[in-house]
């Protein structure tokens, strides 16, 4: 009996001696579980064959958790020496608690707009903490074969726009939108953050609400969830419990005709996809002629402040400042978008669609982000709210503007 | 004999008693304390520089009840776990009941079969019986359609898990589902240990099946339905996967779905964008503490002494 | 008359109870049975059994393609059997301790070691998780298992308690004439005739701990230290357009705990219905 317990315990002690690292061997985390082969076929071997002795190990943890995972791994000491940042406040943070290094001074930190960097800067700039790594962008994905059988052609503004779902709609045999309302961060950030840019006028209309020179309650917000109201109209039946997935399967099986979407979604669609399909930008309002893209600074890289490797971590962090990794990133995870200023080329025909949208649109972030995203509850989730609501008809446009106004008043200074 | 110090006596208890107070008592009373204070959530640190945390007292408790950001969540959070609560003793207990009188009956066939299979939900995983009625309730997989359809009821069929009036209750019926295993086999239990003389005298004294339940096995089992009762309520306001799995953290539609286990991972954990507040998550957790103390102590004290223990 | 009544009133019962367990075993049914079939066919008959049309294994290649199954199930079943072992080993200790001797303080303790079966160590977890960092516990098999441990033992506890006091006092009052010490005593004669409650314990310790999502949620959810359901969780929430995946994630995760269920069932229900809950 106490031979067994003995030869136990040590076993036990055993498997959970704690794995050494081994030096000069950089530890990547993130939550990108998706570009996992991505970054161990293609991007890794690449780096490799201009340092073949700095080893990288790309580790990946449940999206939803990251955040709080990555924060406890940082607070106990035993996170990898790169952090995969998600933009602004969280991992602001994460800087201000002292577990980022500041990279102020790394080579090819000029290749950025500085829209791109505030995402992963103080608010006063002085010191930046994140490589920006990649952004997403938004439109709509459309099925090229229902368009070809109905005859309808891509629409361009407003009008346009409701004039082919309404055709779409009578044709009875589609569903025009495939969107639901269950997952309510997906009509926040793929219906108000898709069309908002094109009613706020993209950086005008965000800094505006940043400066309190507007407010949620103004005219061109009213109308923008008016619209988003009438979106219900042509959504699948039971749309109020029909969620992400749900919405994805709906495009990728061909029972819907158009998919409100992230550019992220180009991956995984064209693997589920059995037809053509392509994108169109976000309907311009009639009468308006400039037109906006939200160009989403969505990923970035820092470095724990106590990395156990930071010469070799710094050493990879300025290799993603070049094109090389610009280039193998954009084409083996397309959708996401290397947020610098080199030119690259990209192959997958949907994905360049997405970029050329930038030719002729102006870009901007989402604007429930930067600074604003701070209040308890944060305006990022009470968008989520009354976004779902006005979609689902419980709240009516003018709630939906002065409840999200409201949340502002309460804790920034600027609406108060 | 001569009077050793009983050293096996700590022996034997201290490994469990280490454990369960640094991991489970220490915790819950460092809780407690942590709800007293406030902290920076972007991490910067307090004006007096007291680090990242300052001391409020009972400021979070306030906030907690009174002050709108945190009070209508609370509230709300509460009235539906009160909700959920009630319907679960009032349609799992019964349907409990009901199989295991069936159950106990001893000329019925086929017995242990139908307590194995009707037990078998109470053994799976909470997240996969969430996940795959979110997929049979979808209305894009349409299996309530399909067997409505059957008796031509197609047209009763909403998005239930969608919509703010029935998604509570769809929730709930779920988990009621999953678990009428439990009250079923307690209560088979209880019923089954009643002495034979005494069913027989009922027999003999021309009771009829129905009347000799009401009358006799009904009060015999009480104490086991009160356990049951107290059970359920502590279960009931520790929920937490059910609803993560189905409805994810936002517990939607509008916070229909939102528990007291679902509005604690929230506040404490934060959620994509929205920043966790480990000192306010605390105190949510120590309210939840309080209102499962009341239920335990209302339950040992009222009831427990209440109701009568046969001996047999 | 008396026949056809209490006929009647089994047909009623049988009726019912039938009814019911349909109800069970539908859901059941549906996952697994569409688990073996393609994407296409599970949208378009999903109650339909898998024909030479639909039958497809695509969903669990998918899913051993993209997940490592291995791994969690590894973690998985490393966690709950550790757990078992430690519950079982100190939760007997200390029910020993309690029913056997007496000692002043003997029935606060009791008291004090039953009160977790009420409270839901969930509450804790904001210094739990404090203490796991200071401890470097963190993502970590280890940290999961002392809170499931400490989760565990109150329960254990009391069952075992309640069992032991039932042991005769002549086996060991013999034992004891004989020289044998307390810890022989223990160790070699009482634990071996634990088996009856161990079954009970084994249940209601492994089962929450294998289907547990909170805790390797929130301390352990690297990649390599995710458990089934974790795990499966996860998965479901990435890749969730492939439906036949997800079916086959969800079943392949549900099979371990039924066959364990299947296997110890009669135990189970036997050692419940005989009073070890009173």
């Amino acid at each position: 009996m106490k031979k067994i317990l003995s030869s136990f315990l040590i076993l036990f002690a055993f498997i959970f001696t704690a794995l050494p690292a081994f030096s000069g061997t950089v530890i990547i985390e993130s939550w990108r579980n998706d570009d996992a082969d991505a970054w161990n076929e293609k991007i890794i071997p690449a780096f490799n064959k201009q340092y073949p002795d700095i080893e990288i190990i790309f580790q990946a943890t449940i999206p939803a958790q990251y955040s709080a995972s990555v924060s406890a791994k940082l607070e106990g000491g035993n996170a990898g020496d790169l952090i995969t940042l998600i933009p602004f406040d969280a991992s602001l943070k994460l800087f201000n608690r002292g577990w980022l290094a500041s990279l102020n001074g790394l080579g090819g930190l000029e290749n950025y707009p500085q829209v791109a960097k505030d995402a992963w800067s103080t608010d006063d700039q002085s010191d930046i903490f994140g490589v920006p790594m990649a952004s997403v962008s938004h439109g709509f994905m459309y099925n090229k074969d229902i368009f070809k059988e109905l005859g309808l052609s891509v629409p361009k503004t407003e009008s346009e726009f409701f004039a082919v779902l309404d055709a779409i709609k009578a044709d009875g045999k589609y569903v025009p939108l495939a969107i639901g309302t269950a997952d309510t961060w997906a009509i926040s950030t793929m219906g108000f953050q898709n069309i908002g840019p094109n009613y706020w006028a993209g950086e005008k209309g965000r800094k505006g609400i940043l400066t309190g020179d507007e407010k949620f309650t103004d005219d061109h917000y009213v109308s923008l969830f008016e619209t988003l109201g009438k979106w219900s109209n042509y959504m699948a039946d039971g749309y109020q419990a029909q969620t992400y997935p749900d919405s994805q399967n709906l495009f990728t099986l061909g029972d819907a005709a158009i998919y409100p979407s992230g550019s992220w979604e180009i991956f995984t669609f064209s693997q589920n996809a059995d037809f053509e399909f392509s994108a169109f930008a976000p309907p311009i309002r009639d009468g308006e002629s400039n037109c906006y893209i939200d160009d989403h600074t969505d990923i970035g890289i820092g470095m724990n402040s106590k990395a156990k490797n930071p010469a070799e971590a710094k050493v990879f962090l300025e290799w993603l400042t070049g094109a090389e990794f610009a280039e193998i990133f954009a084409n083996e995870v397309p959708g996401f978008f290397p947020l610098h200023s080199h030119s690259i080329a990209v192959n997958d025909p949907v994905a360049k669609e997405f970029i050329s949208w930038k030719d002729t649109c102006d870009t901007t972030i989402r604007n429930s982000y930067h600074i604003v995203g701070r209040g308890e509850p944060n305006l990022e989730s009470v968008l989520y709210e009354v976004v779902s609501g006005v979609v689902n008809g419980t709240v009516t446009p003018v709630e939906a503007a002065e409840r999200a106004e409201a949340s502002l008043a309460n804790w920034y200074e600027p609406h108060q | 004999m001569k009077k050793k110090f009983p050293f096996h006596i700590i022996v034997f208890l201290f490994p469990a008693c280490f454990i369960y107070s640094i991991f489970m008592i220490y915790p819950l009373l460092d809780t407690m304390r942590v709800s007293l204070y406030t902290q920076n959530l972007l991490g910067e640190n307090m004006d007096d520089s007291s680090g990242v945390r300052a001391f409020i007292g009972l400021r979070n408790y306030y906030d907690l009840f009174f002050n709108d950001t945190w009070s209508w969540h609370f509230w709300n959070a509460l009235k539906n776990n009160i909700y959920f609560f009630l319907l679960h003793i009032s349609i799992q207990t019964p349907i409990g009941l009901l199989i295991a009188a069936f159950l106990s009956n001893r000329e019925l066939k086929l017995k242990s079969a139908y307590r194995t299979l009707i037990f078998l939900p109470a053994m799976m995983s909470i997240v996969i019986v969430g996940y795959i009625f979110n997929l049979i309730l979808s209305p894009l997989w349409g299996i309530p359609q399909t067997l409505l359809g059957v008796v031509g009821l197609e047209d009763l069929v909403q998005p239930w898990l969608g919509l703010k009036g029935s998604a509570l209750i769809t929730v709930s019926l779920i988990s009621i589902w999953q678990f009428v295993g439990i009250p079923m086999l307690l209560f088979y239990a209880a019923l089954v240990s009643i002495p034979e003389e005494i069913l027989d005298a009922a027999k003999v004294d021309g009771s009829s099946g129905l009347n000799t339940f009401w009358k006799i096995k009904f009060p015999l089992i009480l104490p086991t339905i009160g356990l049951m009762c107290i059970l359920t309520y502590v279960g009931n306001f520790n929920a937490f996967d059910l609803i993560y799995a189905i409805k994810n953290i936002y517990a939607g539609p509008e916070f229909s779905t939102d528990l007291m286990g679902t509005f604690f991972y929230r506040t404490f954990f934060g959620y994509q964008h929205q920043l966790g507040n480990p000192t306010m998550g605390a105190t949510v957790a120590s309210t939840t503490f309080g209102i499962i103390l009341i239920g335990v102590l209302i339950y040992l004290f009222a009831f427990q002494n209440r109701i009568t223990r046969y001996q047999y | 008359m008396k026949n056809l009544s209490s006929n009647l009133n089994s047909i009623i019962m049988h009726l019912v109870l039938i009814s019911y367990t349909v109800i069970c075993l539908f859901p059941v049914y549906l996952l697994v049975n569409n688990s073996f079939k393609s994407r296409r066919a599970i949208f378009k008959q999903p109650l339909s059994l898998p024909n030479e049309e639909t039958f497809s294994l695509a969903g669990y290649l998918k899913m051993f393609s993209r997940i490592d199954f291995g791994v969690f199930f590894y973690n998985s079943a490393f966690v709950t059997i550790i757990t078992l072992f430690f519950v079982l080993l100190f939760g007997a200790m200390a029910a020993w301790a309690l029913s056997e001797y007496k000692f002043k303080g003997n029935t606060m303790l009791g008291l004090y070691l039953a009160f977790g079966i009420m409270i839901p160590i969930k509450l804790g977890t904001v210094s739990i998780l404090q203490l796991m960092n200071s401890l470097n516990l963190v993502n970590s098999l280890t940290g999961l298992i002392v809170i499931y441990i400490a989760q565990s033992l109150p329960l254990a506890i009391w069952i075992l308690s309640e069992f032991m006091k039932q042991l005769s006092n002549e086996l060991k009052e013999a034992a004891r004439c004989d020289g044998v010490n307390e810890y022989q005593l223990f160790f070699y004669i009482v634990l071996p005739l634990l088996r009856p409650p161990m079954a009970t314990v084994g249940v209601f310790t492994m089962v929450p701990v294998w289907n547990d999502l909170w805790w390797p949620l929130i301390l352990a959810p690297s990649s390599g230290k995710q458990t089934v359901i974790l795990g499966m969780q996860q998965y479901i929430g990435q890749y969730v357009t492939n439906w036949n995946a997800i079916f086959a994630s969800l079943s392949l995760a549900l099979i371990p705990v039924i066959i364990f269920y299947l296997i110890f069932s009669r135990q189970l229900i036997r050692s419940i219905t005989s009073g070890a809950v009173k």
